[in-house]
């Protein structure tokens, strides 16, 4: 399983990658699907496998990092680390940053090795069913996806299906893949090849995020001094394993379903972990359990996400979106032909993730004071050099200005969907799999000849219309039940 | 709790089209109808030639489909108000014009010296008056990034009298 990262090359990318991640982790406002985004066109210059170990490592320690600047500052470096911050700042408060710091790395490098795991067992299974699916599948499993991403992603569900669908639209702009005829590009020829990735991610995730960080100028951070990340005693160890466990499996399975992964799965391993307590009284004061609930399952997700990202080309979350862009530029197509004819490839992805988990360890341990020092740069100084690489980033992929001035666009249009209760990730997940939504459906319709009921009586299809009806049901019985 | 209540009843006394509710509403819709109207001059596929649905139907649904659930969540903040938003500082409005300036500079004088004129406009405006840090997030961090996609990716940025110097 290692071999393949038997060489210097691959190992000198991994470290670079985990360092990387880790300080976009421990950066409010960036993260690694921002940081994965800006980084993929550096990766033209790399093998497809040293690319995907690049990101996939950023992906892994970016995850962690954020866990850092929740204990210490009590803001999290990521939005999977926000539950963190609930136990993790008033420990540090009592004087035990260390501590807290030392239940977070050894609790998300568990959590992480374990989705690899699962990743390892269960995405050639799910490859193995994928052999099972035609278009008519592929769509509902599309749909499935998108209203999984609503129904349990942060936020209002309908604003967030409502994002979904506005990515889905952004994919349709450009000349229609099987007629050649031009839509939504109103003469302009640049629009004719569709609007790529990168501008509308970099654009959401950066720059929407530098003008949000502009109406927070006045934010003062508390910081809470560390002296050395311990690691945690054998009471906190007897006190928190079943925690650790139970939220390494809740990540893992939240990962695997198209959703907003570390985050939703950190807030329910993070509740999980208050209802099995024998102390719940404890949490959001400083429990142990608390840290160690939120960070298993966020890293958790980590591998989780991978298993539909490798298996069916479908993204589990916004990072493995910017991990599928970049197998795609690389010219490798995930799937379950992928498993067949590239298992080296495949291997050597899982292999840098377990990798990279255990060097995020090391440097979480040994560096995490260094690390909290990161976000003493000024954002008056930050976000200037943030943006001249976005723009150059940008530009770079298709060497064209039109992207660097969609990307503004994208940048504005997210900061205010931020502000008034849109998430930013349906939109991207949309993006992407737009063009398997439509193409699937056109395709399907041409072997139905234009029957719409023929989806019904395919099972496995009508499994997943029924998943999907399910899904946009939950979160009106959850408010129901809520209320009640 | 308060806090959010209060929010919410002042959002609540002011006319309807003051309230971002019915703000947000009117933009998605007023795109949304746009757009929708603009898929009725796409190209159509001869009859001969169609096979399924012809290429302006999936926008016009998707079309339709953000333009009802829309109004769902209308409807529904009317039993449920969102909460009052924050007025945008004054910064916030400054980075915004940065954007408008580099989009200017950029398609009329220079890339480099558009993402320059940003980057020590940004700077100065969120607080940043020492020269030094100016001139580095304004000259020198820009420089390193040019040089660095230009010389590893190969990079060829849009000719400009700055960029120009570099290359002729």
């Amino acid at each position: 399983m290692m071999a393949p990262l038997f060489s210097s090359k691959l190992l000198i990318v991994l470290l670079f990658g985990t360092l990387f991640g880790l300080i976009l982790g421990v950066l409010p406002g960036l993260g690694p699907t921002t940081g994965g985004a800006l980084i993929l066109p550096f990766t033209m210059t790399l093998d497809p496998l040293s690319a995907i170990v690049l990101l996939t490592s950023i992906y892994c320690a970016g995850t962690y990092g954020g866990a850092i600047t929740a204990v210490l500052i009590n803001t999290p470096g990521t939005p999977a680390a926000a539950a963190t911050c609930l136990d993790g700042y008033p420990l540090a408060q009592k004087g035990e940053a260390g501590r807290a710091l030392g239940m977070a790395t050894v609790s998300s490098t568990v959590g992480g090795i374990f989705s690899v795991i699962v990743l390892v067992f269960f995405a050639p299974v799910l490859a193995k069913l994928a052999y099972e699916f035609g278009q008519p599948e592929y769509f509902a499993l599309a749909i499935f996806g998108l209203t999984m991403l609503a129904s349990i992603g942060e936020g209002s569900p309908i604003k967030n299906l409502i994002a979904g669908a506005f990515g889905i639209l952004i994919s349709t702009i450009g000349k229609d893949f099987m007629t050649s005829i031009d839509r939504f590009t109103y003469g302009i020829n640049e629009l004719s090849v569709g609007i790529g990735f990168i501008p509308v991610v970099v654009g959401l995730f950066a720059i929407s995020e530098m003008l949000t960080q502009s109406t927070l100028l006045d934010q003062v951070f508390k910081r809470v001094a560390l002296k050395a990340v311990k690691l945690p005693s054998l009471d906190d160890y007897k006190k928190t394993w079943k925690t650790i466990l139970r939220s390494s499996g809740i990540g893992s399975f939240i990962g695997v379903l198209p959703a907003e992964g570390g985050t939703v799965a950190s807030l329910i391993g993070y509740s999980e972990a208050k209802r099995f307590s024998k102390e719940p009284e404890e949490f959001g004061k400083g429990s142990i359990e608390g840290i160690a609930g939120a960070e298993a399952a966020n890293n958790a997700a980590t591998g989780g996400a991978m298993v539909p990202t490798l298996a069916l080309g479908i993204p589990g979350s916004a990072t493995t979106a910017v991990i599928l862009t970049g197998l795609i530029i690389h010219g490798v197509r995930p799937g379950p032909d992928l498993f067949r004819e590239q298992p080296d490839f495949l291997y050597g992805i899982f292999g840098a993730m377990l990798i990279a988990n255990v060097l995020f360890f090391i440097f979480g341990f040994f560096g995490a004071k260094l690390f909290a020092r990161i976000t003493l740069v000024p954002n008056k100084i930050l976000w200037p050099m943030i943006f001249a690489v976005s723009v150059c980033g940008t530009y770079s992929l298709s060497q064209s200005i039109i992207d660097v001035w969609i990307m503004l666009f994208f940048g504005v249009l997210g900061f205010f969907m931020r502000r008034f209760g849109f998430s930013v990730v349906p939109v991207i997940i949309g993006l992407i799999l737009g063009e398997l939504v439509e193409g699937t459906l056109r395709q399907s319709l041409v072997i139905f000849d234009g029957n719409w009921f023929m989806f019904l009586t395919r099972p496995i299809a009508l499994t997943f219309f029924i998943l999907s009806l399910i899904a946009l049901a939950f979160p009106l019985l959850r408010s129901k039940k809520e209320k009640n | 709790m308060n806090n959010v209540q209060n929010k919410k009843r002042a959002n609540k006394s002011l006319p309807f089209f003051f309230k971002d509710e019915f703000k947000v509403f009117f933009v998605i819709i007023f795109f949304s109808t746009i757009l929708l109207i603009s898929t009725f001059t796409f190209d159509k596929v001869p009859p001969i030639l169609n096979r399924g649905i012809q290429p302006a139907t999936f926008p016009k649904g998707l079309l339709v489909l953000i333009m009802f659930l829309t109004t769902i969540i209308y409807y529904l903040s009317f039993k449920n108000p969102w909460k009052k938003e924050k007025k945008l500082p004054k910064p916030f409005f400054l980075t915004i014009l940065s954007f408008i300036l580099f989009v200017i500079i950029s398609k009329t004088l220079d890339f480099f010296l558009a993402i320059s004129v940003l980057s020590i406009f940004v700077s100065y405006n969120w607080g940043e008056k020492r020269v030094f840090y100016l001139l580095l997030v304004g000259i020198i961090f820009p420089l390193v990034v040019f040089i660095f996609f230009e010389m590893i990716l190969g990079l060829r940025f849009p000719p400009g009298i700055i960029t120009n110097l570099y290359y002729y």
